[in-house]
């Protein structure tokens, strides 16, 4: 019987990401990965793209993992897993090994949409039983805060800077989510650290899906984001009440959104606080809220569209 | 931990102990401490599940004390804490006061 998802039963779990790693103080990755592996009751082994998580996590002969863990590259964490995930196969087939294994593949959003994203379309094509999850903090935190795809329209970064010239990212962000969805995989689905039992629900029905399934999870990063240190959940949760991070899932073609805000604030809740969106506030700058609010909008109905056209697709089961 | 030169690293750098991290305490990062009042704690375990340092313990399904040896004194715990009749359960204090 699988752990009841409730706080006080999970507490009594071993948590398998330890103290002692080196992620920055009010980071919101290390809670993603810790309500992901508490999710599982499954033995798991993972795989790291290049990242913060992974450069914070294993330094030398420290490594914060109790699970079997591996580090490759920048660009090939879904490759690397793929491989693993093809040995395991074999030799159940061979006999000699019977244990039910998960395979789950961490990278950040420089690692999945830029640099990692054709080995991971490549395992997602492929079909390989694994789970890929993105922890999305919308730039190269690592490296000191470079965009990336992933990047919201008008942040601040050190290679888009913020200037009389150039107002920050003047594109949209790219949304990897339905790109991955169009991979045409079981199961796609987007969550948020502030809605835990929602995000552990999620990585629990990714699991028990056989074959390639993906979960973009945003992950607060005071550092790039110019905020408190203790608001990354806070951050988390105005990300998903302004429906800039709709909570939603896509199961076999179907999209169903699984938190829906009681009311749906102005995204100036979430840009607020953030100093990267500090610049859009200035008077001359009052067309990028306009058009950053205009985004989410656009993008909110169509999700509230296509919940309901899929739905209508679905043929009644018997 | 005493740090090995590069021939007496494994080859592939391996690492073979699980959760070594431990060894290395991080709680001298902390400028702020969390102070944890019990009689406004409701046991809801949010400070626990959204700690990033695994900093708050659990036991028997309950909330213990913080392990100040790792928390880095982020606040996360304490700006999350609904305590009780809208006192807080965990409060920041200066470090070192």
């Amino acid at each position: 019987m699988a752990t009841p998802l409730s706080l006080k039963e999970l507490s009594k779990k071993e948590v398998l990401l330890t103290a002692g790693h080196r992620m920055c103080s009010g980071c919101g990755a290390p809670p993603v990965v810790k309500m992901v592996l508490l999710a599982s009751d499954y033995p798991v082994v993972a795989s790291n793209a290049t990242g913060c998580l992974e450069v914070s996590t294993c330094i030398s002969e420290y490594t914060a993992w109790k699970i079997p863990w591996i580090h490759n590259a920048f660009e090939n964490a879904a490759a690397s897993l793929s491989g693993v995930e093809t040995m395991y196969r074999s030799l159940k087939k061979q006999g000699k090994i019977d244990k039910e294994i998960k395979f789950i593949a961490f990278g950040g959003d420089g690692g999945t949409y830029d640099i990692g994203f054709q080995s991971l379309s490549g395992a997602m094509e492929r079909g390989h039983d694994m789970l890929y999850i993105c922890y999305d903090n919308g730039a190269y935190m690592n490296t000191g805060i470079q965009r990336s795809s992933a990047t919201p329209f008008g942040a601040d970064t050190t290679t888009c800077p913020a200037g009389s010239v150039v107002p920050g990212k003047l594109q949209q962000r790219k949304d990897l989510t339905k790109i991955m969805a169009a991979h045409g995989i079981p199961y796609v689905a987007q969550a948020s650290p502030s809605s835990w039992s929602d995000l552990m629900k999620k990585v629990r029905k990714a699991l028990e899906i056989k074959g390639p399934k993906f979960m973009n999870i945003i992950a607060p990063c005071n550092r790039g984001w110019r905020s408190r240190t203790d608001d990354a959940i806070l951050l988390s949760r105005l990300a998903v009440e302004t429906c800039y991070w709709p909570l939603y899932e896509i199961e076999d073609g179907v999209t169903k959104i699984t938190v829906k805000p009681k009311e749906k604030k102005p995204l100036v809740d979430f840009l607020k606080p953030q100093g990267r969106f500090k610049h859009m506030f200035a008077p001359e700058n009052e067309w990028m809220l306009k058009q950053a609010q205009e985004e989410v909008d656009k993008n909110w109905e169509r999700l509230l569209k296509e919940e309901a056209f899929t739905a209508s697709l679905e043929t009644p089961k018997e | 931990m005493k740090l090995k030169g590069w021939k007496d690293v494994k080859p592939g750098a391996v690492v073979t102990e699980a959760g070594s991290a431990l060894k290395f305490k991080t709680g001298s990062w902390r400028a702020f401490k969390p102070k944890w009042i019990e009689e406004n704690c409701i046991q809801c375990m949010f400070c626990w599940i959204y700690c990033p340092d695994m900093a708050v313990k659990a036991k028997d399904g309950k909330r213990a004390e913080f392990d100040y040896d790792y928390c880095k004194g982020c606040g996360i715990c304490a700006l999350e804490c609904p305590g009780k009749k809208g006192n807080k359960a965990i409060v920041m204090e200066e470090e070192g006061k």
